[in-house]
C-alpha cells in the first residue's frame, strides 16, 4: 500500500505564530507526521506547540525572536522525510470506562457496515491516540479507526449532547468534556471527564497519549460516576 | 479591600483581563478584554503598571457604588455616563466616593464598554487571569450584588485624560497572510478586498459576523483537516460569508480563513457596532510583522500620551475652599548654585 506524500509546509498564523501543515487532509500518517515533528519542536525558541490533527502551531515571542530568525532551524528539522511514518510510541496509556448505548450507534454500525456487535468490539478494542486537543477545553479528538469508519458527519447539528458523549466521524472519537451541540454521531458516554476547571490540574489528556476504551455495563454506571476519575485510570509506559 | 456594589447590571456584564496565554494545545483560548487597547488605556490612566482586571460591558451599562473612594475610568465604547448628575466623560479618569452611584449607560458609539478601577477587581483567579471564559464554563456574567475591589492606592493621584483615535464607527482592518489564504482564488481574494463589509447584528466574544452584497466568497477545500484559529482570522463558514474571530473564538476549527487581522486592527473590529462599515487591506507578511508591538510598549506610549486633567474653575462648586495662591518666591528656587 502507499503512503500519502506528507510535504510539510510552513505558513503564517498571526504575527507570533507559524503553522507547520503536514497535510491538508486528516490521515494516520499526517498525524505521525504531527506528533513526532511536536517532539523534534521543542529545541525551537518557541513558546507554544500545539499539534493538531494534520498540523502543528508553534508560537514565538516577537520581543525576543523573529519569525527569519526561527524559520531557518525550522527547516532543518523539517528537511527529513517526512511521508510514511508511524506513531511516536506512546508515553502513556489511558483506560476509560464506557458504555455503548448512545442514540446514534445503531446508525453509525449501518454507515460503518458492520453490526452493533462488531461496532462495540471495534470501538472498544483499537488502540486510539489523542491526536488533538481543541475546539473546547480539553476536548480530544480520539483516532483512528479503521478506514470503514470514515463515516460523515450528519447533515444537521444535534443540538445538545450532555458532558461525557462520546460521538463518532471520520475515523475520530470526540469525547466532550461538557455539554455542547454537535454533528457528529453519539455512540456511547463515559463518566470520565478530561476537563476539570476547579482541580489542580485541570487538564487530564495530553496529545499523544494512548487510549483504550472499555466497555462496561450500563449497571455500572453509578459506581463509575461516584469515582474520581470516572472510573479511568493512566498508566504510565517506560 | 474595597466593596463595589452592582446595583444593576446590562445583560453580557463580566470581569475581563488580559487572559490567559499558553493553554491553545490543551483547547482553552487566551481569552481576555475583546477589546485589549482599552484596557491599556485604563491602565495608563490609572497608573496601573500592567492592566488589572476590569469590567467589561456588553453594549449596556449598569449602576455601581463603592464603599471607599477610588479612582475609576471609563474606556472602549462611548456610553453616557454620570455621578450623582456630573458627566463622566471617557477616557477620563474620576472619583466616586463612598454614597454616590455612578451610573452608566447604553453604548452611543462601539460595542464594548470598560469600568476599570485604580485597585482593579481582585478574587478567584484560574490559570492567572480573573476573566470569564463563557465557552469554556469559566466565570458568570454578573448579575446585582457585591464583587471585590483592589484598595485605590492613591486616591488623590491627580485624574489624567487621553485623547484616543476613533476605532469605535468600523473603517479599514490590514489583513496578513494565513495558513489559507492561498486556498481561495486571486479573484476571490480581489474582490474580498474590494467588498465594503457590514458589521452584522449578530455577535460576541467569540467574534463578529459581516454582511455584504453580492456573491459568496467560496473556496476549494473539501476535507480541510480542523486546524488552529486565533483571534483576528476572518473565517468563510460554510455558505461563503465571513466571519471576524475575536478573542474567545474556538482554538481549533474547519472552516477555511481567507487571512487575519493584525493585532492592532482587532479594536476596531470588536468595537465596529451593528451596521458600520468595514474593509479590509492586504498586506504582506512582512509588513504585519514590522507592524508588531508589544503591549508593554503600547501601555508606554500611551502612559506618556496621558494628560493631567485641568478642570475649568467653573465647574468647581467649592472653589473659595482651594489656596489659590502659595508660597510667594524668589523665582530662583530652582536654579543650582
Amino acid at each position: 500500500m502507499s503512503h500519502p506524500a506528507i510535504t510539510p509546509e510552513i505558513l503564517p498564523l498571526g504575527q507570533d505564530g507559524i503553522v507547520v501543515r503536514f497535510a491538508r487532509a486528516v490521515s494516520p500518517e499526517a498525524s505521525a507526521a504531527v506528533a513526532r515533528f511536536s517532539e523534534a519542536a521543542k529545541a525551537l525558541p518557541v513558546v507554544e506547540i500545539a499539534p493538531a490533527l494534520a498540523s502543528v502551531m508553534l508560537r514565538f515571542d516577537p520581543r525576543q525572536e523573529r519569525r527569519s530568525a526561527i524559520e531557518p532551524a525550522l527547516r532543518e528539522i523539517l528537511a527529513g522525510e517526512w511521508t510514511g511514518l508511524s506513531d511516536p510510541k506512546p508515553k502513556r496509556r489511558w483506560h476509560i470506562p464506557v458504555v455503548l448505548d448512545g442514540p446514534g450507534l445503531t446508525e453509525s454500525a449501518q454507515m460503518a457496515g458492520v453490526t452493533v456487535e462488531d461496532a462495540i468490539k471495534e470501538l472498544t478494542e483499537h488502540e486510539l491516540r489523542v491526536r488533538a486537543i481543541g475546539f473546547a477545553p480539553g476536548l480530544p479528538y480520539l483516532g483512528f479507526l479503521p478506514e470503514h469508519w470514515n463515516i460523515a458527519r450528519q447533515h444537521d447539528l444535534t443540538p445538545r449532547v450532555e458532558s461525557g458523549a462520546l460521538v463518532v466521524a471520520v475515523r475520530q472519537l470526540v469525547l466532550f468534556p461538557t455539554a455542547s451541540k454537535t454533528g457528529w454521531r453519539q455512540v456511547g458516554r463515559a463518566a470520565f471527564r478530561p476537563f476539570r476547571p476547579e482541580a489542580r490540574e485541570p487538564f487530564l489528556l495530553q496529545a499523544g497519549d494512548a487510549v483504550r476504551l472499555e466497555q462496561v455495563a450500563k449497571s455500572e454506571w453509578q459506581s463509575l460516576e461516584n469515582t474520581e476519575l470516572g472510573g479511568a485510570h493512566c498508566e504510565e509506559l517506560a | 479591600m474595597t466593596v463595589l456594589t452592582i446595583h444593576s447590571a446590562g445583560p453580557g456584564l463580566t470581569v475581563q483581563d488580559l487572559g490567559r496565554d499558553g493553554w491553545r494545545a490543551k483547547g482553552l483560548a487566551r481569552g481576555g478584554a475583546a477589546d485589549r487597547l482599552a484596557l491599556l488605556e485604563a491602565a495608563a490612566l490609572l497608573g496601573q503598571t500592567t492592566p488589572l482586571s476590569a469590567l467589561e460591558m456588553a453594549g449596556m451599562g449598569g449602576r455601581f457604588s463603592v464603599d471607599a473612594p477610588t479612582r475609576f475610568v471609563l474606556t472602549g465604547a462611548r456610553m453616557n455616563a454620570s455621578v450623582e448628575g456630573r458627566v463622566v466623560a471617557s477616557n477620563t479618569s474620576a472619583v466616586l466616593a463612598p454614597g454616590e452611584v455612578l451610573d452608566v449607560r447604553g453604548a452611543q458609539a462601539g460595542s464594548y464598554g470598560y469600568l476599570a478601577f485604580a485597585g482593579g477587581v481582585i478574587g478567584p483567579e484560574w490559570l492567572g487571569s480573573r476573566s470569564a471564559h463563557l465557552l469554556g464554563g469559566i466565570g458568570n456574567f454578573l448579575n446585582a450584588g457585591t464583587i471585590a475591589l483592589g484598595a485605590d492606592p492613591d486616591v488623590s493621584a491627580g485624574l489624567k485624560r487621553l485623547a484616543v483615535a476613533d476605532r469605535l464607527s468600523g473603517g479599514v482592518l490590514r489583513v496578513m497572510p494565513g495558513p489559507q489564504t492561498e486556498l481561495f482564488d486571486a479573484a476571490v481574494r480581489e474582490r474580498f478586498f474590494a467588498t465594503v463589509f457590514k458589521r452584522a447584528a449578530q455577535a460576541n466574544r467569540q467574534g463578529l459576523r459581516l454582511e455584504f452584497e453580492g456573491e459568496a466568497f467560496t473556496n476549494e477545500t473539501r476535507d480541510l483537516a480542523s486546524d488552529f484559529l486565533t483571534p483576528g482570522d476572518v473565517q468563510m463558514t460554510g455558505d461563503g460569508r465571513p466571519y471576524v474571530l475575536l478573542s474567545e473564538c474556538q482554538t481549533v476549527g474547519g472552516y477555511p480563513r481567507i487571512g487575519t487581522v493584525i493585532a492592532a486592527d482587532l479594536p476596531k473590529a470588536a468595537q465596529a457596532g451593528a451596521g458600520a462599515a468595514l474593509r479590509f487591506r492586504a498586506i504582506s507578511l512582512v509588513e504585519a510583522d514590522a507592524l508588531w508591538e508589544s503591549e508593554a510598549m503600547i501601555l508606554a506610549r500611551l502612559e506618556k500620551a496621558v494628560e493631567p486633567l485641568i478642570r475649568s474653575p467653573h465647574d468647581i462648586a467649592n472653589l473659595h475652599e482651594y489656596q489659590l495662591v502659595d508660597g510667594a518666591t524668589t523665582g530662583d528656587e530652582l536654579e543650582t548654585e
